[in-house]
């Protein structure tokens, strides 16, 4: 694998008597989006404080590009640091500037530009963060949701090559969370940014993470993909990931990934060989120009909305859901072969047709600005399984046939 | 809060208490709050060089002036008020203290020594740390708890330069100017009470002012406001920077209780140092 961008070789860090690190060792890659997780009060905080320089090592070495920070020459030590941006957790706007102001200030006051080149820098930012009508507004006037962007917008203006973002989404209910979470995935996918984030949103930020560090006991225990912490045995996993995860996923409301599989592994550990079961997946498409028009909160509340009509839908038949992706639910019909499923598919589409996606709207609209319009597309796949088979490979087939079940353009279209 | 080297001796000597604790807990109390002062202190003096030395820098003009409209401009008011009244007050005492020696005439000396080289350098730095003193601990402390003081590093913005300095550039040009305000209008509250309401005559009171002060008696003053601003400014400065720090308080108690300590701190740096620099100067 490529040189770290941000490594950290046996940092230890105390105050006074209390030990916060010890002995941390970590590697952060470039363009990636890596978080990290752990008990409140763990030390992550104080962990992202050392990658931006706030907080220095007691003992140990930090690593930028490979190269130890500390043995860094003042001049690169700081061109180093300056290519960091952070997000605090309450945003540390400036109360007494407006969200033009608080956002014009690193420029301002880092660089040689004209007032009018950091004028439409600032208005870019501003544009891109859907900020327009907040510019002339103090930080007070804001909702948390316009206050995150605002702080956001502040991070990018830089254009920095690494932001890092502590509790991104502290205090905001569940479709604002994974508003904040899908705008950073998203900004990071449109400026291509290293983003290290610090969350407890388990598991929503899977979906927009390359990599996950955990801290448990001031030490960090895991390094490595989503996936590969699904198999990772250690007791941070039930003291940690379960108390955060609790059994359903916030958002949507059915069930979390990890309570899917177990009841996915219950359910099959007594099926004969040869029985069969289908998967249906479920996905809103064109969800990148959702949220360009209608915004994030919006498209979030339009995956919470069809997520709970799945989740009534087919639970009422003895089928269980989860969330795959971000925009994608994922059904297993455990008794049902496909022909079956077919049928079920064929009402619920008829009913979904008839209520679901325009109670899909209904909920996006009341997030939306009045008039915004966008086109909602429903796709639907089914695949069969058996019990030995691995259900990601069913799943994956299942993705294989989507197929467009629904759309709708406005209230009066269908 | 983090416990310190002395705290833990504290701790692990704290199990069993010796013959003659007892006795020695209030010298202890007392050695370990003088010792926290003089700690303090350094740290103060430290952070007002550190801040003193950026306020040349190119940038600071513009955050100067904007600091000394707040702080200087308009604390004005408070200023013409307090100062009219103590100018008053003056000629009403000396008039009445010197009316029994038929020395009248003289109330225009005791204004103005007075005011120029006590009253005016003193009370316009109380005044100014008790309008602009207190509200710069309580605005840099908001910015130290809300972490906007953190924002400012991320952002590779110097938080001295940027926040402190200008304070201290202001303070410094503030100070003297509206002492000599002070002075001025206090002069006029005399004559109002001397001349204007007791009948002083005029001619005299002026001629008195304008005998009895020299330029030493003014630029003493001038030296006083320079050196009161030095003290207000950095402690006042340095209490909000430093709020998160107290060990007896967090968020918004800990800048309250910052501000408390500041004005307090400062009122009584500002006697000390008058009392200081009146025995060096005299």
């Amino acid at each position: 694998m490529d040189t770290p961008l941000i490594e950290f070789r046996d940092v230890t860090k105390r105050f006074g008597a209390i030990t916060i690190l010890e002995r941390i060792n970590l590697k952060i890659y470039e363009g990636q989006i890596t978080t990290i997780i752990g008990l409140s009060g763990g030390g992550k905080t104080v962990l992202l404080k050392h990658m931006i320089g706030l907080l220095k090592p007691d003992t140990g070495t930090i690593l930028f590009r490979g190269e130890p920070i500390a043995k860094m020459k003042k001049a690169q030590a700081d061109a180093s640091l300056a290519r960091m941006s952070f997000m605090f957790q309450d945003n540390a706007l400036f109360d007494s500037m407006t969200v033009r102001e608080n956002i014009a200030l690193p420029l301002k006051e880092t660089t040689n530009l004209k007032k009018a080149e950091i004028d439409k820098q600032v208005m870019a930012r501003i544009e891109q963060t859907e900020l327009v009508d907040a510019a002339e507004k103090f930080p007070s006037e804001l909702s948390g949701g316009m206050q995150k962007r605002a702080a956001l917008a502040r991070a990018l203006v830089t254009d920095p090559q690494i932001i890092l973002f502590d509790e991104p989404t502290a205090g905001q209910d569940p479709v604002r969370k994974n508003a904040i979470l899908s705008m950073i995935a998203q900004s990071q996918r449109k400026f291509g940014f290293t983003a290290v984030l610090v969350s407890h949103e388990i598991p929503d930020v899977y979906f927009i993470s390359n990599r996950i560090l955990a801290l448990y006991n001031r030490e960090i225990v895991f390094q490595g993909t989503p996936e590969e912490l699904e198999n990772f045995d250690h007791p941070f996993k039930d003291e940690v990931l379960h108390s955060m995860e609790g059994l359903q996923e916030e958002l949507s409301g059915l069930h979390s990934k990890r309570q899917f599989k177990v009841l996915y592994h219950s359910q099959m550990k007594h099926r004969a060989r040869g029985e069969t079961y289908t998967v249906a997946v479920f996905s809103l498409d064109s969800l990148e120009s959702i949220i360009a028009i209608l915004g994030h909160e919006a498209a979030q509340e339009a995956i919470r909305s069809m997520g709970s009509y799945i989740d009534k839908h087919f639970g009422a038949i003895g089928g269980f859901s989860t969330r795959h992706h971000t925009n994608e639910f994922v059904t297993v019909l455990p008794y049902s072969e496909l022909d079956e499923a077919r049928d079920i598919l064929k009402e619920f589409i008829e009913d979904f047709r008839e209520h679901g996606i325009r109670d899909i709207w209904a909920g996006a609209s009341r997030r939306a600005a009045p008039g915004e319009c966008a086109e909602f597309t429903v796709l639907a796949g089914l695949a069969q399984g058996q019990p030995i088979a691995d259900i990601d490979a069913v799943i994956a087939s299942a993705e294989s046939q989507l197929k467009e079940i629904s759309r709708m353009q406005c209230p009066a279209g269908g | 809060m983090a416990l310190t080297a002395h705290d833990r001796g504290s701790q692990e000597n704290g199990a069993g208490l010796q013959p003659g604790t007892l006795w020695s807990r209030p010298f202890a109390a007392v050695g370990k709050a003088v010792i926290a002062w003089i700690d303090n202190l350094g740290a103060s003096a430290i952070f007002f060089i550190l801040a003193l030395i950026k306020i040349f820098r190119y940038d600071q003009l513009s955050k100067g002036m904007q600091q000394l409209y707040y702080i200087g401009a308009r604390s004005t008011a408070i200023i013409i008020l307090v100062g009219l009244f103590t100018g008053m007050v003056l000629g009403l005492q000396s008039y009445y203290a010197l009316v029994k020696f038929g020395a009248q005439g003289a109330v225009g000396t005791l204004v103005a020594l007075s005011l120029v080289r006590e009253l005016g350098p003193v009370l316009t730095a109380i005044m100014i740390t008790a309008r602009a003193g207190s509200a710069i601990t309580a605005e840099v402390g908001i910015l130290r708890i809300s972490e906007q003081i953190d924002a400012l590093h991320t952002m590779r913005i110097d938080p001295l330069a940027y926040l402190i300095s200008p304070r201290i550039t202001a303070s410094i040009i503030g100070f003297p100017v509206l002492t000599a305000v002070f002075d001025l209008v206090g002069i006029m509250g005399g004559y109002i009470s001397g001349v204007l309401l007791l009948g002083v005559n005029a001619g005299t009171y002026f001629h008195r002012v304008q005998a009895s002060l020299e330029m030493k008696d003014i630029t003493e003053g001038f030296i006083k406001a320079l050196v009161f601003s030095v003290i207000v400014s950095s402690v006042c400065c340095f209490h909000g920077y430093f709020a998160h720090m107290r060990t007896d308080s967090h968020g918004a108690k800990a800048v309250g209780l910052s501000t408390t300590s500041a004005v307090v701190t400062s009122c009584v740096l500002i006697l000390v140092a008058d009392y200081v620099v009146t025995s060096l100067l005299i």
